[in-house]
């Protein structure tokens, strides 16, 4: 029963990870924050789940990424140099 | 092969911007001194300036093009739209909005466009059965009837990456698991996921750019975030996870 008034307890290791997503983004309410803390302080296995979350965000920010074509590339370059010549006085 | 696109067309307008649907509080909002002198160089024809910005914006715009048309040689054809409308266009720049939020804009308006003629219309705006349920397998949880229901199973519990992904001397097959399990995840996830987590889009702009709203980009982003990690999870217990049908 006093579980239910421990910090950390009144939310479940099931919601937490579903709230992780705006947790991150900052999106919680205050009191929801400290509850998530508190409950990460407690829970090791959620604590890892944060922790392989934000890898997993280092992971994706080093991802391949696609690029427009070189030909493409170069048409649009020679059609700014025709839309937009340089202006006077500039090599 | 493509008509030319129809400047006044695709360039956002002045009631787009009265219409007070975007926020203008993202950090590049209109008035940076960095984009005020960034648009001078291109309106003087500084073509440097033109490269950088073709160089550093054109992935994201194309995974933006990419959730209006099914082929990736669409998609490129309407970043080369795109930036052609800017080329033609930036007179039209009035910095009541980023410089790159208004390339976004003419973006999608010409996405739009396309993805009628393609007969392509993913509704980016509705979610979907993918974007329901729970993000973890609940039998990682204790049941109802446990005195600790809904918390982790010992079995179930998560365990530390050691090495940490980034880390790992393994780190380029990693990458290369990630990201062919982004490319696995549904149209609308995979985008809000990529813009905002690989290519490093606020979430105001992801909003803007795929007209979707703040709740459902950050629906999107949570569920495609925790299919990535479960994929990453997976690979840490040695089950290399294949592409799934």
């Amino acid at each position: 029963m006093s579980d239910h008034a421990t910090p950390g307890m009144t939310i479940t290791c099931s919601e937490i990870v579903e709230v992780v997503t705006d947790y991150l983004e900052g999106e919680v309410d205050e009191a929801v924050r400290v509850e998530v803390e508190a409950h990460l302080a407690l829970c090791p296995g959620c604590d890892a789940y944060l922790a392989q979350m934000r890898a997993t965000l280092q992971v994706l920010g080093h991802v391949p990424v696609e690029s427009l074509s070189e030909v493409a590339r170069d048409d649009l370059l020679a059609a700014f140099h025709t839309f937009r010549p340089p202006a006077a006085g500039s090599p | 092969m493509a008509p030319e696109p129809s400047t006044p067309d695709v360039l956002p307008g002045r009631g787009a911007a009265d219409r007070q649907t975007v926020p203008e509080q993202r950090a590049e909002a209109g008035g940076d001194p960095a984009d005020a002198e960034l648009v001078a160089r291109l309106r003087a024809g500084d073509e440097a300036a033109f490269a950088d910005i073709v160089d550093a914006w054109s992935p994201m715009l194309l995974r933006v093009a990419r959730t209006f048309v099914s082929t990736d040689a669409s998609a490129q054809e309407i970043v080369q739209e795109t930036w052609l409308a800017v080329v033609k266009g930036l007179d039209r720049f009035e910095g009541r909005s980023s410089l790159r939020t208004w390339v976004f804009r003419i973006l999608t308006n010409l996405g739009k466009t396309r993805g009628v003629r393609e007969a392509r219309s993913v509704p980016l705006s509705s979610l979907s059965p993918d974007d329901d349920g729970p993000t973890v397998d609940p039998s990682r949880f204790r049941g109802a009837d446990d005195q600790w229901a809904d918390n982790w199973t010992p079995a179930g519990a998560p365990q530390p990456w050691e090495p940490s992904p980034e880390n790992s001397l393994l780190a380029a097959e990693i990458r290369e698991q990630v990201a062919k399990a982004l490319e696995g995840l549904p149209d609308r996830q995979r985008a809000v996921v990529s813009l905002r987590d690989v290519h490093g889009l606020s979430s105001a702009e992801v909003c803007d750019a795929l007209d979707i709203s703040p709740a459902n980009q950050r629906v999107l982003l949570h569920r495609g975030r925790a299919q990535l990690r479960a994929v990453l999870e997976d690979y840490y217990r040695g089950r290399r996870v294949q592409g799934h049908e």
